[in-house]
């Protein structure tokens, strides 16, 4: 008997899938107490998750299957539970919330009977079950409960609908809380919000919780001890200050070192005040309709309101917001793909709107969020490098184009041979660059930057981060930096821009911003990120 | 909701104007039922008469005016035939056929949902190969001759089952076969498919994670948003239960609209190929409101948008 509440020893998990073999995990151990908070730290395939859908016995077997190690959960071993035993433990000693909210809730149900499940499949009666989740309701903070215990969940925001499935987790008030990236898909605000319910919900009934997470910043934030996890196997673990702050592998100092926002601001550039896009006063209104006719009711909304702003030459200009900013319908405009409302675009004096503007569109390419979707599936990485050349005839004789494709990857840091391949062969990491190579092809002044690295590691961020500084070096490049996340702009952006609601609070150089935000959601946005200010007092004060 | 039956009906209303129009010409140019329907040697004079009687002798649009003017009174005319009123004959033999297909798509939605679900539970098994293989079939084989081979085995080898009529419960069963295995063949596929995904869905790893019975999982979380898809290809296939319906009435000499839109094709009996193909028509924005409201009922995120 080790006495710990929840005990992983020595697991080693496999999954077949096709004929192939992948080793998600390989002897893992790791142990939780009631009232700590452990934190499971690691990038995309490195196995974080793996342990914590053993201990809810959520492997399948096929395709997966465990090749050896213990699982003990209060004195008593749980790996290879029958259902019925697991349905006991599930829910009600031990509960999950998941990442993606919109997914994991069943989007028929009431909210209400979701969570009233999670106590009459323990043989709640259903009247005290509704009694209990509309007190769950208020208590994780959702305003008038007993109206939204009957609403559905595409009626909530997602930090409600994180909320809610925490209600429903802690119903039964389980012993242990598994929180599998619970914050990733949510605004810094409201990721804020989440992370103190959690603490406080921890406080009031001692439960342990398990945080699987890739962000160091949440890890910072809320984590007594850490286990960081490589390629299925953990690298290190330890109390967070001394992870942290003398991490002994090599991934934990990668890691750390990548983390943007620990590299002070961008030095003082003498910037070229030859203005390459010039907004002003751009708007966008969306009005409301109504009835058969679509009859205006005379309500707008304003997804651009008045918005200016001018890009210099060789300039990065952050653009920071979050969801329902306006970031998105300005690269719309800016692209062409919506007309504004009201307002002008101007590429070195000459309007980017309307048609005819071709020549001017190849001097503006753009970088978006998903490379996965942004690069044509069926398509070899060459074509879809000199698809441009494709579009704009005379740029480059087609004879031209396997010698530029190849010059191109090697800019971006891959291979002349990988033009053969398709995109789903590479990483992540790797077809962002296949985009950035794409929107190189035209040699542009500008690339406007739409969250091109939100949805990376920080590994690969901080890699993607120094190819777009090194093209800006070697060609002289612009970048419109649109992100969500504040401390990539910090590292990168020369000046930056804060929106809310469709209009501009706050610009200014990058370091004013952050040193000294005027407007108050600049100063929200900063506050809600205390993560990395404690982050860097971990580093820079190693543990006593 | 009210504005959406407001907005439904408007549309259907337009729809069923360019039908109007489209079944009046259409009907037109396949010939003159003059010509057809009296005998070759008909003197001149009579067939005059029979055109002026009927109106064939006016110009197209005067007898567009005319079929316009009498379909606002619900009046579709006369059989040329026999001179029973048009839309009594297809209301009269438009209940055989709802009955028809009502029953064809009763049993495939039910072997469809089973079937399927229980091939979802494990892709790739053996139930779910045999599955796969039998509903490709029965999505794949033409009706008519399900139809025509029916009347061969069981009618002329076996003499099990009747060839034609209504009578008894006998009389159904291969009309109502060869209306429901194509149908039931690609709902089962759909509803293999579909559960797959709802079975793979983090929503049903969340009711897992709380502890809620395998049962529960599978038909209050899965099957539930599974049946979304189905619904709108049910809806599909019970539109295109009128094909079905006019190749198995024929064969089986079955009195439903099938039968009676093919007679009266053959016949040039403008009156009642009119009247059948408004009834169908209306009867499939029918279907088609209560496949909306069906997905309403299923999915509360339709219902709010």
């Amino acid at each position: 008997m080790t006495g710990h509440l929840l005990e992983v020893e020595n697991l080693s998990v496999r999954f077949h899938s096709r004929g192939k073999i992948v080793d998600a995990v390989r002897s893992v151990s790791w142990h939780l107490d009631r009232g700590e908070t452990l934190a499971i730290l690691g990038e995309s395939g490195s196995g974080k998750s793996v342990s914590a859908s053993a201990v809810m016995g959520l492997i399948d077997t096929p395709p997966g299957e465990i090749l050896s190690g213990s699982i003990r959960f209060d004195g008593r071993g749980i790996l290879g539970l029958s259902a019925k035993d697991q349905r006991e433990l599930n829910g009600r000693r031990i509960a999950m919330i998941f990442q993606d909210t919109l997914a994991a809730l069943n989007p028929v149900h009431t909210l209400g009977h979701q969570i009233s499940e999670s106590m009459t499949a323990h043989g709640i009666p259903a009247e005290r079950a509704r009694t209990r989740a509309i007190e769950l309701l208020a208590r994780v903070g959702i305003p008038e409960p007993e109206r939204r215990f009957n609403e559905y969940p595409h009626q909530f925001s997602g930090g409600q609908r994180q909320r809610v499935m925490i209600a429903a987790a802690i119903a039964m008030e389980p012993d242990v809380l598994i929180a599998d990236e619970p914050t990733s898909a949510l605004d810094v605000t409201v990721q804020a919000g989440i992370l103190k319910l959690l603490k406080e919900l921890q406080a009031e009934n001692g439960m342990g919780i398990l945080m699987i997470t890739h962000d160091l910043g949440v890890v910072a934030e809320i984590a007594d001890r850490v286990v960081v996890m490589s390629q299925g196997e953990v690298v290190e673990q330890g109390p967070l200050a001394e992870v942290l702050g003398a991490p002994r592998h090599a991934y934990t100092r990668r890691l750390l070192e990548a983390v943007p926002g620990r590299h002070g601001y961008p030095a003082a550039r003498d910037l070229s005040s030859e203005a390459l896009i010039e907004i002003r006063g751009l708007s966008k209104y969306y009005g409301v309709s109504a009835g058969v006719l679509k009859t205006p009711t005379g309500r707008e909304i304003k997804a651009l309101d008045d918005v200016s702003l001018t890009l210099n030459k060789g300039e990065v200009l952050g653009v920071v917001g979050e969801s329902g900013s306006g970031k998105t319908t300005l690269v719309n405009t800016l692209l062409g793909l919506v007309d504004p409302t009201k307002g002008e675009v101007l590429y070195r004096g000459k309007s980017m709107l309307g048609p005819g503007n071709r020549e001017i569109a190849r001097n503006v390419q753009v970088v978006f969020q998903d490379p996965t979707a942004s690069l044509n599936p069926r398509m070899k990485v060459g074509r879809i490098i000199a698809e441009p050349w494709a579009i704009h005839r005379g740029v480059l004789p087609r004879a031209e184009w396997p010698r530029r494709v190849a010059e191109l990857l090697e800019q971006v840091g891959l291979r002349p041979e990988h033009a053969d391949r398709y995109p789903h062969q590479f990483s992540g990491g790797q077809r962002q660059r296949i985009a950035i190579a794409r929107a190189l092809a035209l040699k542009p002044e500008v690339i406007i930057c739409d969250e091109a690295v939100s949805a990376l590691d920080v590994s690969i961020q901080a890699q993607v981060i120094q190819l777009l500084k090194d093209l800006r070096r070697d060609h002289g490049l612009s970048y419109l930096f649109i992100a969500h996340d504040l401390p990539v702009v910090r590292d990168f952006a020369d000046r930056t821009i804060v929106m809310q609601g469709g209009r501009i609070v706050e610009s200014g150089i990058t370091a004013e911003i952050f040193e000294h935000p005027r407007h108050p959601y600049t100063q929200k946005l900063l506050a809600s990120r205390p993560v990395e200010e404690r982050m860097r007092g971990h580093i820079t004060e190693p543990a006593e | 909701m009210r504005s959406y039956f407001r907005q439904r009906t408007m549309q259907s209303a337009i729809s069923l104007f360019g039908l109007v129009v489209l079944v009046f010409f259409l009907a037109r140019l396949t010939g003159n039922p003059t010509d057809l329907l009296l005998p070759v040697d008909t003197p001149l004079a009579v067939r005059e008469e029979f055109a002026a009687r009927h109106g064939f002798d006016q110009p197209m649009l005067v007898q567009f005016g005319r079929y316009l003017l009498d379909l606002l009174q619900f009046d579709f005319g006369e059989s040329l035939r026999d001179g029973r009123p048009a839309l009594q004959m297809v209301l009269q033999a438009f209940p055989t056929t709802l009955l028809l297909s009502f029953w064809a798509m009763l049993i495939s939605l039910v072997i469809a949902i089973v079937t399927g679900s229980i091939a979802a539970w494990r892709p790739g098994g053996v139930f779910d190969r045999i599955a796969s293989l039998i509903s490709l079939a029965g999505a794949s084989i033409p009706n008519f001759w399900i139809a025509i081979v029916g009347v061969l085995v069981f009618s002329v080898w076996l003499r099990a089952l009747p060839t034609s009529g209504t009578g008894t419960p006998w009389h159904w069963i291969m009309p109502v076969t060869v209306l429901f295995v194509r149908p039931c063949g690609v709902l089962t596929q759909v509803v293999r498919s579909s559960m797959i995904d709802a079975l793979a869905s983090p929503y049903v790893k969340t009711a897992r994670a709380r502890g809620v019975r395998s049962r529960v999982v599978i038909f209050g979380h899965a099957l539930r948003n599974a049946m979304l898809p189905v619904v709108t290809v049910a809806g599909d296939q019970a539109a295109g239960m009128v094909n079905g319906a006019v190749i198995a009435e024929t064969v089986f000499g079955f009195p439903g609209i099938g039968k009676l839109m093919i007679d009266s094709i053959m016949f040039r009996d403008f009156a009642v190929i009119q009247a059948a193909v408004m009834v169908t028509a209306v009867a499939i924005f029918v279907l088609n409101i209560l496949i909306d409201l069906a997905y309403a009922l299923l999915d509360p995120r339709v219902r709010h948008g």
